[in-house]
């Protein structure tokens, strides 16, 4: 394992590195390829903070719990609600900041506030060559220059391995609220979401689904600002969606700041030994998920008002697709990787994309459905001018 | 400013350029009479001009890759253009580089309220994009102070932003699609109405990239409903000091308002004797401006004021009703007007952390002094995006090679701060050689990169950006294979 203390141990490791290296920040995301493990944990601390600025700028292997525990001391956050992969993956460690701008985490808030590189100013990063590239910085309007950063948020290491992140912030809201729907299948819920995310009233999250797989669905709504403000809001928006039924409005904050962690780490699918998002136009995944539903068994979520389709299954699903692919195996890891192909078909017919986030068992390091031949061209030639000689997480983007 | 030498072989050709170009355009979409082209000879950086060999005007996508394409073959630079508003040169063509201009593709291709998206043509203007769809209750967010006549080609080149990105951000967190076409004709969609991009961000690297990376015909941008209502307050300071503070403490306090806009004395003077918006005679003014409903605005002035209060200010004025919040902000937006009125000027925008507004606002005054030339300053201050406007006399031999000279001071003086040379106009020919001010060799080498990849034989828009001396070897390279 390689633990760099500093960006210019870093570029040193990078450059004289004689084989792949497997990019980690705390290992939450289960990412892992072949190679030896480059660890940026040795890098740590915020290097600037300044609340009345709303930024913020660490080291990449900063914890986010560290990040989170300065802005919040201020009344601040990461709009953007990165998720922690750990109760999804059952992974342990440390989520990094610098693995959160690379793989571009961002929760439930994202449909409202952005995601996690609309938030990025600027980077430090090392190259496949061992160069120091420093790129964007920490003003909230840069235009000097071709945006880096935001080609390395969510690039997975393969072009550079981050050294520092500058982020903008925002201030916490007061208080939040959570209007609940109960009743509904996802023809009527992605209309509900939509239409109250097309409404003035700032809803700064719409998600579908139980938190436990055995539940019916909901469909959830959440108000953040003043109280008052929220509580105007919650009446409006009552008014405004009345056509789609009764609803429960969760006023405890403690309470529906837990339906909105759930969401974001969608907890509901850790018993899951297969799990796909997918990455669509909001009012397509009904259609997407009856037509998967056809033929294919699987359990899912909705979030970012059907935006983001978090597809999972379980053991038995698994063998009951496995069925239909007329599987003779019992390997269960090709089961997933069956199943993560049949899904990518579908969503071939939809203008989105899919991706795999966990497969039991399954080796297989392509997790990103395939682009268009230009595009995936042009990565190709990305990846050969920052790491000519491939060996920053390769594989993983193709 | 330097530009790269014409390239005779290319004069030489342009009879059977232009000709090749008459196979795949109709007519009217050619332009190569010298007389002209000349109204393609700069765009809002009117110091430069230099007529272009041909100026290309077409009308789909298509025909926009048909003209790369002989372009490419002919190995022809091509120079994008949207709608010619760019204040940093970011459209100057050479003598010997065809113009492409979008103008002529501006329909609406697609509304959707549901996914609250937009899908145009990217020869439209920026402010017809939110009339297409304001009637249905909608908008478009960034709106930079030309966004009367800019196109959304040249907000996504130049990564636009304007004085309510506070709250909604600039171009790129508000594209989520291109129809791109590359150098070599190849056409390319990205993204579309998903959120997330497939696997490396490209939008993310095409915005911002100045024309330098491909011709964008098409855009998906998202929409936002618009807010129940606006008001803005006037704030008045007898320092630059306190009014930074004061900007400060408002964002600290954790009110996001969707603006805050400043002027200094300079600047009120001379838009009260123009505008006569009734503006206090002060040091620094600030308009800042919430969104809401009736009761939200109030809770949320509320907070505001009381913060102002805090600073001892010279006045507070509020809004009571539309005419009144349409008086506040009648000056900041003839500001610009007002000012070259008075006189030549050119407008800088770097931007500096919040924290750093007061002393950089004095160090400019400072240098504009030692320089003899006077500074206005007019800005969006919640984001630290400034925007000095030096003064001086196009007729008067010397003062713009003084007026650059001071520009690039403060524009260094930004860099040292912790900011950078341009917020939101870009690069272009304007800034490329205070580069290195921001930029080491080896950062700059890594942007070139994403260039070698979409772009190989340097074609597109070359001379921008980059310091002629460090892209010299990459457009040599260029030239010796045309």
């Amino acid at each position: 394992m390689l633990t760099p203390s500093s960006e210019d141990d870093l570029a040193e490791v990078i450059a004289t590195a004689d084989g792949p290296l497997c990019i980690k920040g705390g290992g939450t995301r289960g990412l892992a390829v072949e190679g030896t493990p480059l660890c940026t944990s040795g890098m740590t601390g915020i290097t600037l903070y300044e609340p009345g600025a709303l930024t913020i700028v660490a080291k990449a292997g900063t914890p986010v719990s560290e990040i989170e525990a300065t802005l919040d001391a201020e009344d601040q956050m990461l709009a953007f609600e990165p998720m922690d992969h750990r109760p999804m993956l059952g992974t342990s460690g440390e989520p990094t900041i610098g693995g959160v701008v690379a793989t571009n985490t961002s929760g439930p808030r994202r449909v409202q506030a952005g995601a996690c590189r609309d938030f990025l100013l600027g980077t430090r990063l090392v190259d496949g060559t061992g160069a120091i590239v420093k790129n964007g910085g920490r003003v909230m309007k840069n235009v000097t220059g071709y945006d880096l950063s935001r080609l390395m948020c969510g690039a997975h290491g393969t072009l550079g391995v981050l050294s520092e992140v500058s982020l903008k912030v925002l201030p916490k809201p007061e208080t939040e609220a959570t209007l609940i729907y109960t009743d509904l299948n996802p023809d009527q819920a992605v209309p509900l979401m939509l239409t109250a995310l097309g409404t003035p009233f700032d809803v700064s999250g719409a998600h579908f689904g139980p938190f436990h797989y055995r539940e019916p669905r909901k469909a959830y709504l959440r108000l953040e600002g003043t109280e008052a403000s929220v509580q105007y809001r919650i009446q409006q928006l009552k008014a405004a969606l009345s056509e789609f039924g009764e609803c429960h409005a969760e006023s405890d904050p403690a309470k529906s700041g837990e339906i909105w962690r759930n969401a974001r780490d969608m907890t509901a699918l850790s018993e899951m030994p297969f799990v796909a998002r997918g990455s669509i136009k909001p009012s397509a995944s009904p259609e997407f998920l009856s037509c998967v539903s056809q033929t294919l068994a699987t359990t899912d979520y909705l979030d970012w008002g059907g935006g983001l389709i978090w597809m999972g299954a379980t053991d038995s699903q698994l063998r009951e697709n496995a069925e239909h692919f007329a599987l003779e195996s019992k390997e269960q890891s090709l089961f997933s990787e069956e199943l993560f192909g049949a899904l990518s078909e579908y969503m071939r017919y939809e203008d989105g994309h899919l991706r795999l986030v966990k497969a039991a068992g399954s080796t297989n390091q392509s997790r990103f459905q395939e682009e268009s031949a230009a595009l995936t061209g042009l990565a190709k030639a990305l990846r050969q001018k920052y790491d000519p000689r491939g060996i920053l997480n390769s594989g993983l983007m193709g | 400013m330097e530009m790269p030498r014409p390239s005779p072989e290319i004069l030489a050709r342009k009879a059977r350029l232009v000709s090749r170009l008459l196979d795949v355009l109709p007519e009217d979409a050619v332009i190569s009479d010298e007389a002209e082209t000349r109204a393609y000879e700069c765009d809002g950086l009117t110091a430069y001009t230099c007529p272009p060999l041909s100026v290309v005007l077409p009308s789909t996508t298509k025909e926009v890759s048909d003209i790369l394409s002989i372009c490419h073959a002919e190995g022809v630079p091509v120079v994008p253009r949207g709608s010619g508003t760019s204040l940093a040169g970011g459209a100057l063509p050479t003598a010997d580089s065809v113009v492409l201009g979008v103008s002529r593709m501006n329909d609406v291709l697609e509304t959707n309220y549901d996914d609250r998206i937009i899908r145009v043509q990217t020869g439209r203007t920026n402010l017809s994009v939110t009339g297409a769809i304001e009637d249905d209750g909608f908008f478009y967010a960034p709106d930079p102070s030309s966004q009367l006549a800019c196109a959304i080609a040249g907000n996504i080149a130049m990564n636009s932003g304007g004085a309510h990105c506070l709250k909604y951000g600039v171009t790129t967190n508000n594209l989520l699609g291109v129809t791109i076409v590359l150098m070599d004709g190849t056409v390319v969609e990205i993204g579309g109405a998903h959120m997330d991009s497939c696997s490396y961000d490209w939008l993310g690297v095409i915005c911002g990239s100045e024309g330098q990376l491909g011709v964008v015909t098409e855009a998906t941008l998202r929409i936002l409903p618009k807010p129940e209502g606006a008001r803005p307050v006037l704030i008045g300071y007898d320092s630059a000091e306190v009014a930074g503070a004061c900007v400060s403490d408002i964002i600290k306090a954790g009110v996001l308002p969707v603006a805050i806009e400043y002027m200094d004395r300079k600047v009120i003077e001379v838009v009260e004797a123009h505008a006569k918006a009734g503006y206090p005679q002060c040091e620094a003014l600030l308009i800042v401006e919430v969104e809401g409903s009736p009761e939200e605005i109030d809770e949320q002035l509320g907070v505001i004021k009381q913060i102002a209060r805090t600073h001892n200010p010279v006045e507070i004025r509020d809004a009571s009703d539309a005419d009144e919040a349409a008086r506040i902000w009648l000056g900041r937006k003839s500001a610009f007007g007002a000012m070259g009125q008075i006189n030549d000027y050119m407008c800088l925008d770097g931007t500096v952390p919040v924290s750093a507004l007061p002393y950089v606002l004095k160090r400019t005054g400072e240098l504009a002094e030692e320089f003899g030339l006077e500074v206005g300053n007019v800005f969006h201050a919640g984001d630290g995006n400034m925007h000095p406007l030096i003064l001086f006399d196009a007729n008067k031999p010397g003062d713009l090679e003084t007026c650059e000279a001071l520009g690039a001071e403060i524009l260094k003086l930004c860099v040292e701060a912790g900011g950078c040379l341009t917020g939101e106009h870009g690069v272009g020919i304007e800034k490329r050689d205070l580069m290195g001010v921001q930029f080491t060799p080896q950062d700059l080498e890594a942007q070139m990169k994403v260039k070698d990849v979409f772009d190989p034989a340097w074609l597109l828009n070359p001379a921008k950006v980059f310091p002629l001396e460090s892209s010299a070897s990459r457009r040599e390279r260029m030239k010796s294979a045309a």
